[in-house]
């Protein structure tokens, strides 16, 4: 603890405070009522119930093709106009992308931040990533930052582009919770998103675009992205 | 068609009673300000009640939330033991603060230590609940809010109206005229997405470049040292991503024991605040960048404030204040919020929720007559998820406002009694001893009907709108003893 004299004193007089009438216990609650109670569902369930959630909160979900991911993130990258895409430090070699002769121009997460400010704020259209999971009750995608991933790829250029193996969704949150065990070992920032960045702050009016990306597109595989 | 002016250099934290009555006559004179709050919060109403179709569910759901709030409060000294204990280990540096004071003191300290001039703020009640942003001002610093809302609302040079959606008050024209003529080289539109636009272009530039972020936290959880933040915007997960150092405020409330407790609060809160499944962004933060990560913030600071909590939860009858996730629900349904709007109340938190937390961190003295400012229809505690007993608590707090010697057996809310007026306290002790002894009551009954012509036509503030209150001809008893008699 770094505490300053001040703060110590200051944290002793509040658990004093709090201690100064014995407050019974309640007993642990157990956590079990749930908005969908969907249950268990077999994937192409969870898949349907994932893409029109995500495609209500105006994110766009794509299936990719039968030429592969790729194929179908250069499509994206040439309808959407993306010139520079950002990738992660690293991919599991049997997912890696470059080189490339037809999509745009691709970079990679390979240095700190600060270094990289200038083309992550100004320059790049698209940041790449790898979803760790997903929940379909809420349409969201589960992003862990970690060394090959950086989280700022998923949050500051415009357009978010995520791989997501449809294989690894969970049918609601406490699932996901209790599934992936993050209890014993949370990773630095564990991130949910569902949707593009917005916000309704002039009058009620729903815009796109806030602070974070304007738009958010998922394509799903079946296919191991560990 | 503006709103009550509020001088944003003097600390409203310290003004709230004296006014309350003038701000809101201000408002409810205004056609405009009136029209907009109403379809504000009947916007939000319909999209709550659209993410709770099933009342069995939603009931099941509150029920769950309820349990989640009163067992981590039940235990939350040792919780906050265990949270910091965790967030250390993690290598998150928790302090805290007793009063604003301190508070504003740790973390304009950080914020030397970092060499900062300058913070970039995502959306946290509790920073301007201890006027953060005065406080870094007057020690040469500033702080530029980030939420689109509060950005507005921060150039306007005024306060947030509304917990969740700061300026509702403000039409879109109104934030045009504001940003031609607040923001360089900037042309009026009342464009919805290019006004978004150009907040966010004029934001990001700070997010670059400022060393210090700040943030809000929804929840704290004891077991992982996590601390979890709501939102759409993205501006939260820019102020604790991009700049060098990220500090967190929060008060001492908000821990929860474990992860799994956080799914069910999470649900109630966006339903009820946005009518919101779930928000665009959840963020689960449990440490600083690590050897090898390539962004985050190199440094992460929680600071826990107490202000007025401690007071709550030794009270029986109050702790369940503290159960509150800051949903916004209460004031959203509250037929006084919907008239008057959030800046008539002087306080940080306005409606329902303020009124039964703001005595806790001002004292009854200024905020006694706030919680006099209710119907008490029992809307706010309908709505409320995590069933605190809101309209109990208000009759509760008038009571402890107006009540006489001190009582021995509880510890004394601050300000208690400090309302209490001479001439009304001698009415109510007359009054009782009246109801106390028959002889009395009777001889009352009887002059009050006999010489009923003498009741006054002028009753003060009751004839202002009302017909005088005159006693009957004859009272109960004699009706019903003439009825028998027949
Ligand atoms: S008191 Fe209840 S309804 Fe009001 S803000 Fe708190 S949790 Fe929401």
């Amino acid at each position: 603890m770094s505490a300053t004299p001040q703060t110590s004193s200051a944290r002793a007089n509040i658990l004093a405070r709090l201690r100064s009438k014995p407050v019974p216990p309640l007993p642990q609650p157990t956590v079990q009522v749930w908005t969908s109670q969907m249950g268990d569902q077999p994937v192409e369930v969870l898949r349907q119930s994932l893409k029109s959630n995500l495609e209500a909160a105006h994110a766009e979900v794509i299936q990719a093709g039968p030429e592969g991911w790729r194929a179908t993130l250069q499509k994206v990258c040439q309808d959407q106009g993306i010139k520079t895409l950002m990738l992660p430090r690293s991919l599991p070699p049997t997912l890696d992308i470059a080189p490339w002769d037809q999509g745009p121009a691709l970079s990679r997460f390979d240095q700190p931040m600060e270094t990289l400010k200038d083309s992550l704020f100004n320059q790049v259209d698209a940041g790449f990533t790898l979803a760790e999971c997903a929940i379909a009750d809420t349409g969201t995608l589960v992003l862990l930052s970690s060394p090959e991933q950086p989280r700022s790829l998923s949050l500051v250029p415009p357009v978010h582009i995520c791989l997501l193996d449809v294989r690894r969704l969970h049918t609601d949150m406490p699932t996901a919770l209790a599934r992936e065990q993050w209890a014993s070992a949370m990773p630095t920032n564990l991130i949910f998103v569902s949707g593009p960045s917005k916000t309704a702050d002039i009058q009620q009016t729903l815009a796109y675009g806030a602070h974070g990306p304007k738009s958010l597109i998922v394509i799903l595989v079946e296919e191991d992205l560990q | 068609m503006s709103a009550p002016q509020v001088n944003s250099t003097q600390p409203m934290h310290f003004m709230p009673g004296p006014g309350f009555r003038s701000r809101s006559k201000e408002v409810l004179d205004n056609p405009f300000l009136r029209q907009s709050f109403r379809g504000a919060m009947d916007f939000l109403m319909q999209k709550r009640a659209a993410q709770f179709p099933d009342p069995a569910n939603l009931e099941a759901l509150r029920s769950q939330g309820e349990a989640i709030r009163k067992y981590s409060l039940s235990r939350l000294p040792d919780l906050l033991e265990q949270l910091e204990a965790n967030l250390t280990r993690n290598g998150i540096q928790v302090h805290w603060a007793e009063n604003p004071e301190q508070a504003q003191d740790i973390i304009a300290g950080l914020m030397e230590k970092a060499q900062a001039p300058l913070m970039v703020k995502g959306k946290s009640m509790v920073s301007e609940e201890v006027e953060l942003n005065h406080a870094l001002i007057a020690r040469g610093m500033d702080a530029l809010e980030s939420d689109m809302g509060e950005y507005i609302v921060q150039l306007a040079g005024e306060r947030p109206s509304h917990i969740i959606m700061p300026a509702i008050h403000k039409t879109k024209e109104e934030i045009a005229r504001l940003f031609a003529e607040k923001v360089p080289g900037v042309d009026y539109t009342d464009s919805v997405d290019e006004l978004i636009q150009i907040g966010r272009r004029v934001l990001r530039e700070k997010f670059r470049e400022t060393k210090v972020g700040l943030s809000g936290v929804n929840f704290a959880v004891a077991e992982t040292g996590t601390l979890c933040l709501v939102e759409n915007e993205g501006n939260g997960r820019m102020c604790t991503t991009v700049p060098d150092m990220h500090i967190a405020i929060t008060g001492i409330e908000k821990v929860v024991e474990k992860l799994e407790h956080v799914p069910p609060l999470l649900a109630l809160l966006t339903r009820s605040a946005t009518g919101q499944a779930v928000t665009t962004y959840f963020n689960w933060i449990s440490s600083p960048r690590k050897a090898h990560e390539l962004d985050g913030p190199k440094e992460v600071h929680l600071v826990l404030v107490d202000n007025g909590r401690t007071q709550a939860y030794a009270r029986e009858d109050f702790r369940s204040t503290l159960q509150c996730i800051r949903c916004g629900a209460c004031m959203n349904h509250c037929p006084v919020y919907t008239r008057i709007g959030g800046l008539a109340y002087g306080t940080t938190y306005p409606g329902p929720i303020g009124k039964i937390i703001s005595p806790h961190m001002l004292g009854l003295e200024g905020t006694g007559e706030l919680v006099t400012a209710s119907s008490l229809c029992g809307a706010c505690g309908e709505v409320c998820p995590v069933r605190i007993p809101i309209p109990e608590l208000l009759i509760d707090l008038r009571a402890r406002s107006q009540s006489g010697g001190p009582d021995p057996f509880t510890p004394q809310l601050k300000g208690e009694g400090s309302n209490r007026k001479p001439f009304m306290a001698l009415a109510f002790s007359l009054w009782s001893l009246l109801y106390r002894s028959p002889g009395l009551y009777r001889l009352f009954a009887w002059s009050a009907t006999r010489f009923r012509a003498l009741a006054p036509r002028n009753q003060g503030a009751w004839t202002r709108t009302r017909t005088p209150l005159i006693p009957a001809k004859k009272s109960l008893h004699e009706l019903v003893r003439e009825r028998r008699n027949q």
